[in-house]
């Protein structure tokens, strides 16, 4: 398996403005790396830079520990499945999942085999000799993930591979993909604009907004300590509550701007100067006042309610943003209501309110199952 | 559909009564109101010399080509005895051979160099379906002038290069050729374009994917392209097949039919029998056999090249 590293890569279509700009990252063997951003940040761009399907314009692309910027698509050892799965219309399934076997030459009777092995692992047996427009979405999806597989490359890339599918199968597949990367140990390299897919599939995440990197780490790493509030409103549903604050260390306490302090404890703002910050909080740690003793609460008018069942998601006006709630359970409230909410104040984040940097974590709250006593 | 109201006085027993002819036939007579603008020109222009130049062929005609007298199949039995027809059926099929094959295969070659993607690439797209503007008259009036023996382009050419002259024209070995080469260009334009935009709707994607895997160029063109461009590739073998059976304005301009009758395809024949020899009856069965040709060959095609098209 081959690691891929990016050294200031950067990419300019008019050699003025770059669309993707100095991007660092080293991509482990074996390595699940999910490229995550809105759209029109450039992570498909850069994807396609690593694939060889877009020139660089900058920085330096190594595969293995080759250096790959002038290496054409067939020679960087990589497969890639494609949003719209770019399956030949025209061939068979089998004929389209050994396609490029066919390319390199391979002896028929070991195209044949592999064809049938990948097959098996993805469920297609029984559809090899139908033409693509036979089959699902679910099913087109298969064949090209089987199309990726069979050619045995240490690397593949996926771009948006899950988008045409629906809420459901989309599901499915997110956890299929994740087998089938783990058993084969390929290195994976996962553009997405779907936060859901970035967390539960990525060992690490990259955020990219506007061809900039925002942060790359684990997905509870960038969930708990988001290094900006762009990030803080990406990652996470419903996303950060934000809200401008000003800072008053001599009493350790946090100003909105209808004038509402918030209390925190002693010492967790020194060292801050007083001025104009960004706070952010998480709708899981505002909470119903009675359930949360101690902590600062504060009334608010809410503005719309969706019950989830398990559930309950609120909006209300903090100041003058709208912020949302996340409560365990069914609540009867109704749009209108002045009600309670507590907020959690060690999982307040604090942003630089110029560059955006993250100046204050929240509190660890990371859980763990306690080890039961063994007899 | 309507129902029937109000035409009963009895309004109870209004649903019992069954509609009328009148009443059950309106979405047909609403679905003709609408055909009838397309009948009626159909009728004037297709329907009726069809049918007209089937009834003629079985007739021997006067000087206003009117019918005079039935023959039943003596003018098809003729035709198939004269020697001039039989000539003039060869010619066609010759020149159908000439201009089909070679004409696709540069409009293809055309449409893949212009389908790259290049700093203005445009311009060559204009430039090459540029001839489906230029009308037969026109651009034959063109060729005339470059195949002149003496002022011509390509005799100049050939003396360049010190190469024996060529009666392009008006050497019955050569004429057949010429026509056909000024026939291919004028359709290659409208080829050209055909194909480009069929070559357009390939998926970008298909390649890139061919391109990870390796495929070489003429592997993808193999593979990819010429099966995707199937469907596109059958519509305009068809249509330049039944142009080619039905050239007339590039003989009628350059040749006239000649030299030795060596350019007498079908279509200019039945013209000179018609309105030069007044020959209405020989004429039409001449039609009516070059429409059966047209047929035949069109469901030959059809049987034989649909099983290697791709639809999507």
């Amino acid at each position: 398996m081959k690691k891929v590293e990016l050294v200031g890569v950067s990419k300019s279509y008019d050699r003025q403005k770059d669309v993707i700009s100095n991007i660092d990252v080293t991509i482990e063997p074996g390595e699940f790396f999910v490229l995550v951003g809105p759209s029109g940040c450039g992570k498909s761009t850069m994807l396609r830079m690593i694939a060889g399907l877009e020139e660089i314009t900058g920085g330096t692309l190594r595969i293995g520990d080759q250096v790959a910027n002038r290496l054409p698509p067939s020679r960087r050892d990589l497969s890639m499945v494609f949003q719209n799965y770019a399956l030949y219309p025209h061939l068979s399934v089998e004929d389209n999942i050994t396609f490029g076997l066919d390319v390199k030459k391979i002896p028929k009777e070991e195209r044949k085999k592999r064809a049938l092995e990948t097959a098996e692992m993805l469920g297609l047996t029984d559809y090899l000799k139908r033409k693509p427009r036979e089959l699902s979405g679910g099913q087109r999806q298969r064949v090209a993930l089987a199309r990726a597989i069979v050619s045995e490359a240490p690397i593949c890339l996926m771009d948006e591979p899950l988008s045409n599918l629906d809420a459901k199968l989309r599901g499915h597949m997110r956890s299929e993909i994740r087998r089938i990367q783990r058993r084969l140990g390929i290195t994976m390299i996962y553009v997405t604009h779907d936060q859901v897919e970035a967390m539960t599939m990525g060992d690490r995440i990259m955020i990219l907004h506007e061809g900039k990197i925002q942060q790359i780490g684990s997905p509870i790493e960038i969930y708990n300590h988001p290094a900006n509030p762009f990030v803080a409103t990406f990652i996470g549903s419903p996303p950060m509550n934000l809200a401008p604050a000003d800072v008053a260390p001599e009493k350790s306490s946090l100003i909105l701007p209808g004038g509402e302090p918030i209390r925190l404890p002693e010492g967790t703002l020194s060292g801050l100067q007083k001025g104009r910050v960004t706070l952010g909080i998480r709708p899981e740690f505002l909470m119903p006042a009675e359930e949360a003793e101690g902590h600062p609460v504060f009334r608010a008018e809410v503005t719309n309610v969706e019950v989830l069942g398990h559930e309950t998601v609120f909006s209300f006006l903090a100041g003058t943003e709208e912020w949302t709630a996340k409560w365990n359970g069914q609540w009867q409230i109704r749009p209108g209501d002045r009600i309670p909410i507590a907020i959690d104040e060690e999982s307040i984040c604090l942003f630089d309110g110029e560059s955006g940097a993250l100046i204050k974590k929240p509190a660890d709250r990371q859980r763990f199952v306690p080890e039961e006593a063994t007899p | 559909m309507s129902t029937v109201h109000g035409r009963t006085s009895d309004g109870l027993f209004a649903s019992e009564h069954k509609p009328g002819v009148w009443e059950r036939s309106r979405r047909a007579r609403t679905a003709i109101l609408y055909l009838l603008p397309s009948i009626i020109l159909f009728s004037v222009f297709i329907f009726y010399p069809m049918f007209r130049t089937i009834y003629l062929s079985f007739f021997l005609t006067n000087q206003a080509g009117e019918a005079a007298v039935f023959v039943g199949l003596d003018n098809y039995k003729y035709l198939l005895e004269s020697s001039a027809f039989l000539n003039s059926a060869k010619a066609t099929l010759l020149f159908v051979l000439y201009t089909v094959p070679a004409g696709i295969l540069i409009s293809l070659f055309l449409a893949l160099l212009a389908n790259e993607k290049l700093r203005g690439i445009g311009f060559f797209r204009t430039i090459y379906s540029s001839t489906m503007g230029v009308s037969v008259a026109a651009s034959s009036v063109v060729w005339l002038f470059m195949f002149h023996p003496s002022i011509g382009m390509f005799n100049r050419f050939l003396a360049i290069f010190d190469f024996p002259q060529i009666q392009w024209l008006l050497d019955p070995q050569w004429a057949l050729i010429s026509v056909a080469i000024s026939t291919i260009w004028m359709n290659t334009g409208f080829s050209f374009l055909i194909l480009l935009g069929g070559l357009q709707n390939i998926d970008e994607h298909l390649y890139e994917s061919a391109r990870i895997d390796g495929a070489g160029y003429f592997y993808r063109l193999r593979r990819i392209t010429i099966p995707m461009l199937s469907p596109t590739l059958f519509f305009i073998i068809t249509i330049s097949l039944i142009n080619a059976f039905q050239t007339f304005g590039q003989i009628d301009i350059l040749t006239k039919g000649g030299p030795a009758q060596s350019t007498n395809l079908i279509v200019y024949s039945i013209y000179r029998e018609a309105f030069v020899n007044y020959q209405f009856g020989t004429a039409s069965a001449q039609a009516v056999f070059l429409f059966l040709c047209i047929l035949v060959a069109t469901i030959l095609q059809f049987r034989l090249g649909e099983r290697r098209v791709h639809y999507q």
